[in-house]
């Protein structure tokens, strides 16, 4: 069963506009970012930098949970799991 | 003849039109709620092409280009400007996009972190050019208040082989073998903030440009300090006599009359303000050795605006426009050569760069 990966409206152009992706990985978080950069690296790279690292004003729930909580890039996801990318507040 | 402007703010594109110079007609903003610090005209096409270093807060830094003047943009899936994984470092922006004189389709990119990268297919990917990023002096560069930047690139425009790059801080770095080797240029350019006051290197130098006629004579705006070289960098002079101040970030060539130069000066760095809070440009048409001021057409209030060090631009008709946008949101232009002025713009976000072109 795949992860299901939810995508802010502001990122959907980078996803072919759509509101959920279906990505076949599990295991960390990172497996689930590598992989939704194999097939929408547009996307991908709106989340992590080229070093890997998610970008400091993008937030990423799993199951509900903030990812920095849990791990980070190391957070274990479940084969069924719910990965939520969302923009945090910033800006002026 | 139509000239546009490309007005990159801390919240996007804006573009302004005009067929005279003195009547605007302004639209945008293309990428909404991110940094523009460079952007390019790149005139080698048939339709130039418009290039824009944009930046998200949330969604980090890319590099998108138009091949109809802003009317679509295009970026690639992959990165176009990436730093190598094994450098450890991620792009924070993309500050300055430069064309290349020589090569069809090359494209000079100056970031943050200071590195230059070099494109090959017209600025749409691009990789990092090793030679600088392993300088032996690069851990000792320095971060200045906007960040550590290659903020300048100058293709040496009779010698294919020769560039130079600035940051901030670090200096001025020249290449004369394409870009395989670097040695630092900045003997009598001041770092006041370093307890060696001339160092061989580690000065912030804000801005460089290049003089219209004689291709080895530069004019550099310092952090405190107006110079000139007339030996392609070896060594600087202090032109800053005649000027309020001797601190600023835009300096700008004329680009076709030789020795004529623009400067818009801040009173200092701890008063970065114009001089007596006149919004004034300066000109000089002798290289340096005097200056006057400008404000015929500008704000006649106390006026406290700075000028960012890729806010002033030249385009390229004839007789040339002069063009400057300020922190607050507004952007002025001058088809006289700077003699008067007219407001293109008011109330945009903090303009960070400028650059004007007839399209």
């Amino acid at each position: 069963m795949p992860v299901t990966v939810l995508v802010p409206s502001t990122l959907r152009g980078d996803a072919g506009d759509a509101k959920a992706l279906s990505v076949d990985a599990s295991g960390t978080l990172r497996a689930v970012l590598d992989e939704m950069g194999r097939r929408w690296p547009r996307l991908e790279r709106r989340v992590r930098d080229e070093q890997g690292a998610l970008r400091r004003y993008m937030n990423v729930y799993i199951d509900g949970v903030d990812c920095r909580v849990l791990g980070g890039a190391d957070a274990p996801v479940t084969a069924d799991a719910e990965v939520h990318l969302l923009p945090s507040v910033a800006g002026g | 003849m139509t000239v546009l402007l490309a007005l990159g703010t801390a919240k996007g594109l804006f573009l302004a039109r005009s067929d005279d110079r003195s009547s605007w007609e302004v639209s945008g903003p293309h990428f909404p709620m991110t940094g523009v610090y460079g952007v390019c005209f790149d005139k080698r096409r048939a339709t130039p092409r418009l290039l824009a270093g944009v930046t998200s807060s949330h969604y980090g830094p890319s590099l998108a280009y138009s091949d109809d003047l802003g009317v679509s943009w295009h970026e690639p899936e992959h990165p176009p400007v990436a730093f190598p994984q094994d450098t450890g470092r991620a792009l924070e922006r993309v500050w300055q996009i430069v064309p290349d004189p020589f090569v069809p389709d090359r494209v000079w990119a100056g970031t943050e972190p200071s590195a230059l990268f070099v494109s090959d297919d017209g600025g749409v990917t691009f990789e990092m050019v090793r030679s600088l990023w392993d300088h032996p002096h690069r851990p000792e560069w320095q971060a200045g208040f906007g960040g550590q930047a290659v903020h300048t690139i100058l293709p040496h425009p009779d010698e294919p082989s020769s560039l130079l790059v600035a940051m901030s801080t670090g200096g001025v770095y020249r290449s004369t073998d394409s870009g395989a080797s670097w040695a630092p240029a900045n003997s009598g350019i001041q770092a006041t903030f370093m307890p060696d006051r001339f160092p061989e290197f580690g000065q912030c130098v804000h801005k460089v440009t290049r003089d219209a006629a004689d291709p080895e004579r530069l004019y550099a705006q310092n952090h405190h300090g107006v110079y000139r070289s007339d030996d392609g960098g070896t060594l600087w002079e202090s032109i800053a006599e005649g000027l309020p101040s001797d601190f600023g970030f835009a300096i700008v060539a004329h680009p076709t009359r030789p020795d004529v130069v623009y400067n818009f000066p801040l009173a200092a760095d701890a008063m970065r303000f114009p001089p007596d809070a006149r919004c004034r440009v300066y000109r000089s048409q002798d290289a340096g050795k005097s200056w006057e001021a400008l404000s015929d057409g500008l704000p006649s209030e106390p006026f406290y605006p700075s000028v960012l060090r890729d806010a002033m631009c030249a385009d390229d008709a004839d007789p040339a426009g002069v063009y400057f946008g300020t922190r607050s949101g507004e952007v002025y232009a001058s088809r006289d050569e700077g003699d008067s002025w007219t407001l293109v713009a008011s109330h945009l976000p903090d303009v960070l760069c400028v650059r004007a072109a007839v399209v």
